[in-house]
């Protein structure tokens, strides 16, 4: 009983610890926030931490993965464990309310919900992230990074990113 | 080269799982090579981004594919430590980028493909390429949507960009009857619902290409004399080429980490 409880406990600052990580491309967000991270367990003592990836190419991943380590090593944990889970396969859609506005107020436009085929090819509209105008445009469907697509403002004339579905 | 290259044991579920990370890897290699050199910054990143898409599907299957086989080997082994004769990829996917027509004609002939494949995959009994599935249909979703566009414009565009156009067609025509071909070792997986029947693709494949193709003015091949080889590792001179530039770190320095 008391062990359970102390699992709990230890399991909760394990989580609050890796949940903390942030994305190195977008500072701003969590890996809570983005719906990465899965799923946090002690076995005998050791801290497992399952994360998911987000696009298949995301090279954020490996360092996602390695700031967890450091995280739980600052909090105390000895030598913690993270595992990749594929399935079930990430989707925009896990990305918190929290996090949308993070993004918004970032200066990116967040990622539309229902990351289904149909908002990937049915009509996006994607408002400014700076001036909230949905007389926006798509410049390339491929940005600075995988999860991004550069548009512009027809309002303000003012360029931005928008996080992609998936 | 200062090592071997290593033993696989191809069982049908690791054949399988290597040809499509071998087709993942080789596009998605040759989307690098165009790094630097497209013709306008946004298109640079869009050749960058799918090639990106495409390694990371590779580096998935590579991984599942490893620890199928459960011999010790992994995705960099996979990808560095394997000769020509040992690659399963389509043919179609090796050839060379060319000029930018025949890089966007042979990223869409594979994206519509593909697009089609990963969505009957997620339908896999196997869960990790059900999964891998679930995320590499979206990516090719925009990929079809890329080079559709760009198929257009080029067919469409001006009395050049469409003899380009048309010019790569009809180079890379015979190289697609590959992507609906089965064997009997695919045969299997497919009848257990682990692989994806091909054939049951053809007839969307043709409409999408057909209705994209016919938009841009363009006409397919009459001919419907197609070539084959690189699933059983029979393939065109350029592949070794693409190996040998791919390979060369791993092959010179092994091990070497950074």
């Amino acid at each position: 009983m008391v062990t359970a409880v102390l699992n709990d406990d230890l399991r909760q600052r394990a989580w609050d610890a890796a949940a903390a990580v942030v994305d190195p491309e977008i500072p701003v967000l969590t890996i809570a926030d983005l719906g990465v991270l899965r799923d946090v367990a002690i076995n005998d003592g050791r801290v497992e931490v399952a994360i998911t990836p987000t696009y298949s190419g995301c090279p954020a991943m490996n360092m996602i993965g390695l700031e967890i380590e450091l995280a739980l090593e600052r909090e105390g944990f000895r030598n913690p464990k993270v595992r990749t889970v594929l399935s079930p396969a990430w989707t925009t859609d896990w990305m918190s309310d929290d996090g949308r506005r993070k993004l918004r107020e970032y200066g990116i436009a967040p990622p539309l919900a229902g990351g289904s085929r149909r908002a990937l090819f049915g009509i996006e509209q994607v408002a400014c992230p700076q001036c909230g105008s949905g007389e926006t445009e798509v410049l390339s469907e491929f940005g600075s990074t995988s999860c991004k697509a550069l548009w512009r403002c027809k309002s303000c004339r003012e360029p931005f990113d928008y996080f992609k579905c998936h | 080269m200062a090592i071997a290259s290593i033993k696989v044991s191809e069982t049908p579920l690791v054949l399988y799982t290597l040809r499509c990370a071998d087709d993942a890897l080789i596009l998605g290699h040759r989307l690098s090579e165009w790094c630097g050199h497209a013709p306008m910054l946004e298109e640079d990143m869009a050749l960058a981004n799918m090639g990106l898409d495409l390694l990371g599907q590779a580096r998935e299957l590579y991984s599942y594919a490893a620890e199928v086989e459960g011999k010790g080997n992994d995705e960099d082994k996979f990808a560095y430590l394997r000769d020509v004769r040992q690659y399963r990829n389509l043919l179609l996917l090796e050839q060379p980028n060319g000029d930018f027509a025949h890089t966007m004609v042979r990223q869409f002939f594979y994206a519509v493909f593909a697009d089609l494949y990963w969505r009957a995959m997620m339908k896999s009994r196997d869960a990790t390429l059900a999964a891998v599935a679930a995320k590499s249909e979206k990516e090719s979703a925009y990929h079809v949507r890329h080079s559709s566009e760009w198929i257009v414009r080029l067919g469409d565009g001006t009395e050049e960009s469409h003899a380009r156009a048309q010019g790569a067609i009809d180079d890379l025509w015979p190289f697609t009857g590959e992507m609906f071909q089965v064997d009997d070792s695919e045969r299997a997986l497919i009848d257990a619902g682990i692989a994806v029947d091909p054939a049951t693709l053809h007839s969307q494949w043709l409409k999408t290409v057909l209705s994209v193709v016919g938009e841009a003015t363009l006409v397919l091949p009459k001919s419907d004399w197609m070539q084959q080889g690189g699933r059983s590792g029979r393939h065109s001179e350029h592949l070794g080429h693409l190996l040998s530039e791919l390979q060369s770190m791993q092959r010179t320095f092994p091990g070497a980490t950074w």
